[in-house]
């Protein structure tokens, strides 16, 4: 890589000043940014309703939720977490930030595309949180049919905020895809794209292709509860669980999209905090598009309870676990990188380990739920509560902290405080494993998910669980107190605080707002580490 | 400087190479959003065959052919409307463009004034009398043709209207002298969203209108 010349004070894409020099950027930082700030308020959102309903289920019986509101509240929860956080958080966020810099492009290929997607996700967001003034939505975030079929004017309302924040799901997949074919540097073939944008280039497939059949299976939710069209109501010849396949034909997709992100920034981590190049490269960027693809036939495992034929069952269950083998590569591949690797104990370090451990547990309880037989007996516990927690909360949201600390000193050119980094990380692993691990055993007991009530005996477990829920409170506030303070007051970081090798790292922190001086000639990969 | 700046501004778009792929991509979701409602027809469809036959006499074959014509026709006047812009003729683009409005406009005048007002007259539509009476009688598959009839005609001429007012955008930049044959993106990505608009209802009007 070519050495930068000195520059004294060089321009950074913070410079402009003022809320409007925001709020119409076309710079993919700064709408990276927007997308990040804006999800991570939801993200304290969604939390805080967690907290309450787990607060009220510290003991059986009524504490001081009525029935009804703790419906409102997990359905609430779920959907905010899901549509506006998890989703969009790594992608939409990290992802626009980084994703044109690493390569080697000034921007990403519709800049004014981008910005309408994130004022798309603005007015989806909107949308969600105003179908409250119409009537609660109780229906949980998985709005089956028929009991979503009757509801009324907030339903249709949820729908169309759901669908609005697809289209911008789909506008910015769109952009990335084109961004990753046509904007490289010379010289960046495809065998030398960091992971990270290769699992972001197998997101955005499966947003492209996911994504408009939610589309149209929640337009239609949102007609049969405003028209009185019957699609997905027996009453009117139609067909509850053509729902449930329409639904999970995206949603369980879905789920990749939430997880590919982090898988890539997984392989980031662990390579450049044990300075050693990434064991099997092409296996792992291949098998982010196996898992894209094979993710696509797997939904049926949703609805192994809801009357599907024997042969579907076994067919959906065989691919289902099939899923789990280019996601054990992974694992695999990443434990070979950090064998005989130079691993310093930094925090987005310790968040990649906890993500490869938390992810284990979950991609391994997933199996219990693959099987036919044991899914019968797990269905709709706290056993599947558990398992997906594991996958999206232990994963996903680990390794959205990993990333947030190690690109923190890129993004704002400041160093955050390791000390109270950690101290969140800890909280964070503590809490998630008190919080989800004792809904394993609950789970496998019979509690089933979603209730307001539960027999006495199973007071300690839960008890356990919300008791866990307040230390993840406690981390993910801390977590973001050491990344606002960083902004804040941080000492000033260097260019290449972790000696990294992608393109990111080879411009000045903060970026400039052109990126780069001069479009750069990629000779390396991302990952040569001098052998040692 | 000028040379850079100029430089710099080539960088930072994919062209129209980059145009091009993303609104295939673009269309690749709009199949997926239809294709929804194609497998609510085929699964529906399978179910209630004898239903959806017997519904199919109340549309107009007639009016349904006409309307097939006229978007053929569009696509038609579309091409040659990209191929004028390629070939720098600047008058047959404008008419080209002006022309592929007015058949857009006109499909949609006959669906709106002339099919779907009958359809409301004699309440095929969902809760409408005639509609809540299938229901009642048993013959659910009835209204789910009706249901599944007015939603894909309707998100189909949603994108219609969409198609013409893009057009339009396109017809008022083109009467501004904007495209030429070095630059005429624009009308070419339009052009591939209004050919798919018309491939839709291809499939659209055997479904509805030839069922036997």
């Amino acid at each position: 890589m070519e050495v930068r010349e000195a520059v004294e004070r060089h321009n950074s894409y913070l410079d402009a000043k003022g809320l409007k020099s925001w709020l119409f950027t076309l710079d993919h930082k700064r709408i990276g940014l927007m997308y990040m700030f804006t999800s991570l308020i939801f993200l304290l959102v969604g939390g805080l309703f967690a907290i309450i309903f787990r607060t009220e289920l510290l003991f059986p019986g009524k504490q001081f939720l009525s029935p009804e509101a703790h419906n409102i509240l997990f359905t609430l929860h779920g959907a905010i977490l899901i549509f506006l956080v998890i989703i969009p958080i790594i992608p939409s966020g990290l992802g626009n930030f980084f994703l044109p810099i690493m390569i080697g492009a000034r921007d990403v290929a519709f800049p004014r595309i981008n910005l309408l997607s994130y004022w798309i996700f603005v007015l989806g967001a909107l949308m969600l949180l105003a179908s409250l003034l119409f009537g609660p939505i109780d229906t949980g975030w998985t709005f089956y049919t028929p009991y979503s079929a009757n509801k009324g004017l907030n339903v249709f309302i949820v729908s169309l905020a759901i669908f609005t924040l697809g289209m911008s799901s789909i506008l910015t997949g769109m952009n990335f895809i084109v961004t990753i074919h046509k904007l490289r540097a010379p010289g960046l073939t495809w065998g030398k794209l960091p992971l990270f944008v290769w699992a972001l280039y197998a997101t955005s497939l499966v947003q492209l292709l996911a994504t408009p059949v939610l589309g149209i299976t929640l337009l239609l939710l949102g007609m049969e509860n405003i028209l009185g069209i019957g699609f997905f109501n027996p009453a009117k010849g139609g067909d509850p669980v053509l729902f449930q396949h329409l639904f999970w034909f995206y949603s369980h997709p879905a789920v990749y999209i939430m997880i590919l992100p982090a898988f890539g920034v997984i392989s980031e981590l662990v390579s450049v905090h044990s300075r050693k190049p990434i064991f099997g490269y092409w296996f792992i960027a291949a098998s982010s598009l196996a898992i894209a693809f094979i993710g696509f036939l797997v939904w049926g495992h949703h609805m192994f309870v809801a009357g599907m034929s024997p042969v579907a069952d076994i067919i959906f269950s065989f691919l289902t676990y099939f899923v789990a083998v280019p996601t054990a590569v992974k694992i695999f591949n990443w434990t070979a990188t950090l064998y005989k690797g130079k691993i310093s104990f930094t925090t987005p370090m310790l968040y990649a380990l906890g993500f490869i451990s938390l992810f284990l547990i979950g991609g391994l309880t997933g199996l219990f739920l693959a099987n036919l037989g044991t899914d019968i007996h797990l269905h709709d516990t706290y056993f599947v509560v558990g398992h997906f927690h594991y996958v999206m909360v232990g994963a996903a949201v680990f390794a959205f902290f990993g990333a947030l600390f190690h690109w923190t000193p890129k993004m704002f050119g400041k160093m955050y405080n390791e000390k109270w980094a950690k101290v969140g990380w800890l909280l964070n692993f503590i809490g998630f494993n008190l919080t989800f691990f004792p809904q394993f055993i609950l789970g496998i007991r019979g509690m089933p998910r979603r209730y307001w009530d539960y027999p006495v005996e199973f007071q300690p477990l839960h008890f356990t669980s919300t008791i866990g829920s307040y230390f993840i409170a406690a981390g993910i506030l801390i977590s973001l107190g050491v990344f606002l303070f960083a902004i804040w007051k941080g000492k000033k970081a260097p260019d290449n605080p972790w000696g990294g090798k992608s393109l990111e790292w080879t411009i000045p922190s903060p970026p400039p707002t052109e990126n780069f001086e001069k479009i750069p000639v990629v000779k390396e990969g991302p990952y040569d580490f001098v052998k040692h | 400087m000028e040379a850079t700046l100029e430089k710099h501004h080539e960088e930072r778009h994919a062209g129209l190479e980059g145009a091009k792929m993303g609104m295939w991509l673009f269309l690749f979701t709009e199949l997926l959003l239809f294709g929804g409602l194609f497998a609510a027809y085929a699964v529906f469809h399978s179910v209630y065959a004898k239903d959806f036959e017997i519904a199919h006499h109340h549309l107009n074959r007639t009016i349904g052919f006409i309307n097939t014509i006229v978007l053929i026709t569009s696509s038609f006047t579309m091409a040659m409307g990209v191929w004028s812009a390629q070939t720098n003729r600047k008058n047959l683009l404008n008419l080209f463009l002006l022309l592929t409005i007015l058949l857009g406009v006109a499909f949609l005048v006959v669906k709106l004034t002339v099919e779907w007002p009958v359809k409301f007259h004699e309440g095929l539509y969902p809760g409408g009398k005639e509609f809540n009476h299938f229901i009642q009688e048993g013959h659910k598959g009835q209204a789910l043709f009706f249901s599944l009839y007015f939603m894909l005609t309707g998100l189909h001429g949603l994108h219609v209207l969409v198609g013409v007012l893009v057009l339009t955008g396109i017809l008022i930049m083109a009467l501004r002298g904007k495209f030429s044959s070095e630059y005429y993106g624009p009308v070419e990505v339009s052009g591939l969203y209004w050919h798919l608009v018309d491939l839709i209802w291809i499939y659209l009007f055997p479904l509805f209108y030839l069922i036997k």
